[in-house]
């Protein structure tokens, strides 16, 4: 697997950082668990993190605190919880979402075929899987916010480019796009997107409230 | 240690704001980039910082953890404030990220990270966690443990990266810094976040690159 559309600096330093919402993150944290290259620019803006805090005026702390911290020190947790593993297509932190793999996910038809599952996360962005039948479109959208998809299986391609999987396209406000899928496998994404979509077509537009995308 | 080394040069009082810190970058600079072992100061503290959390993970060391919380407690404390938080929250923070760093002393990967910046990443999530109620989404883990003691040039060399990454922060112009500085501390909302760092990634990331591959290939 080739990843050839990785996670712009802005968003791993934000993610670093700790600044981005919730469903941005998770989209990152997908992406990371299938992209060690980004994983290593991660750690490098992490690094950047910790320079600052190395560097940051240190405010002393009573001197009971280190007492107290050192009565609260248990055995060490030396095997700790099992660790996050992938389920089929799914990268962990997906897992975590989704409460198991791609057989787990409950998917709600919104035309042509393409099925959708919104993913609970906090406000302010939302995150959504999406299916697209081999050699489908998904209706032509635009957005007001920002956009981040995530290929996890098959294929799409668009106005901008060829995705594959582990493949991340982002969109802004002007990207018109209809997104096809490639023949030969269903195509399975993670998006996420800070604004609600807003679709071209005059029946799309009436029913996106009810789907909520 | 370095604000001691500033506090000896004789103008030491007439260093105010931004022309102390940047003084105080120039002291690091020259330490970072120097190849004289005499001067490596940053990375040989970083190699301190290291050990002491091997005592920690091999031997429930209490004295290398209470150094460890000396150094380390107050710059989280300071961090935590300058996001946002209240002196007794930032405390109480403190307090459990150092926690955190004892129990989860086995999952450190000094040749992939300085404590450094892995205290950073654990007192990040708390404050996610304290000051902004919401979740962030970890990566799958990489398994990290039952293996062979890492090699202590590797664990050196990224110290020295660290440190030099350190240093060209410290360097970089004023108005740089500081958009740097307000994204880590929570200033800026992701879509305010400018990517052009201006700072060199790309030699600790090809390090921390190859760290990774050959932990896929002992996986395999």
């Amino acid at each position: 697997m080739t990843i050839r559309h990785h996670i712009s600096d802005a968003l791993l330093l934000g993610y670093s950082a700790g600044q981005l919402p919730e469903a941005f993150s998770l989209v990152v944290a997908t992406h990371l668990s299938m992209c060690d290259d980004c994983r290593a620019q991660l750690a490098a803006f992490d690094a950047i993190g910790g320079s600052l805090m190395e560097e940051c005026d240190d405010v002393a702390l009573p001197d009971m605190c280190l007492e107290a911290t050192l009565s609260r020190l248990t055995s060490p947790e030396m095997g700790g919880s099992p660790p996050r593993t992938r389920r089929g297509v799914f990268p962990a932190p997906l897992v975590d979402y989704v409460g198991g793999g791609p057989e787990a996910v409950k998917w709600r038809p919104i035309g042509m075929g393409v099925r959708q599952a919104i993913l609970r996360t906090a406000k302010g962005a939302s995150a959504r899987l999406l299916y697209i039948p081999a050699g489908q479109n998904v209706p032509d959208h635009g957005h007001r916010g920002m956009e981040m998809t995530l290929v996890l299986q098959g294929a799409f391609r668009d106005e901008a480019d060829h995705f594959g999987p582990g493949d991340v396209e982002l969109a802004d406000e002007d990207l018109n796009h209809t997104p096809v899928a490639d023949f030969g496998a269903d195509c399975i994404c993670l998006a996420a997107t800070d604004a609600p979509l807003r679709f071209s077509g005059l029946l799309p537009r009436i029913a996106q409230p009810f789907f909520r995308i | 240690m370095l604000d001691g080394r500033i506090s000896e040069l004789p103008d030491a009082p007439a260093l105010r704001g931004s022309y102390a810190a940047h003084a105080k970058g120039v002291l690091r600079h020259r330490e970072g980039l120097s190849v004289t072992p005499t001067d490596n100061k940053g990375a040989e503290a970083a190699e301190k910082w290291v050990a002491l959390v091997g005592r920690v993970r091999d031997h429930q060391d209490r004295e290398a953890f209470a150094a460890l919380f000396r150094h380390f407690a107050p710059r989280i404390k300071g961090f935590l404030m300058k996001s946002g938080a209240t002196a007794g929250l930032a405390e109480e923070c403190a307090q459990d990220v150092m926690a955190t760093l004892w129990h989860k002393a086995h999952l450190f990967d000094p040749t992939r990270a300085s404590v450094a910046t892995w205290v950073f990443t654990i007192a990040r999530n708390r404050r996610i966690d304290a000051l902004r109620k919401s979740r962030r989404p970890e990566p799958e883990d990489l398994p990290w443990g039952a293996q062979e003691e890492p090699d202590q040039q590797e664990v050196l060399e990224l110290a020295q990266e660290t440190d030099r990454l350190g240093a060209a922060l410290a360097l970089l112009p004023e108005k740089q810094r500081v958009l740097i500085e307000r994204a880590y501390y929570g200033d800026l909302s992701h879509s305010e976040i400018a990517a052009e760092t201006g700072l060199p990634l790309g030699t600790i990331k090809s390090r921390i690159r190859l760290a990774l591959e050959r932990l896929r290939h002992h996986m395999t």
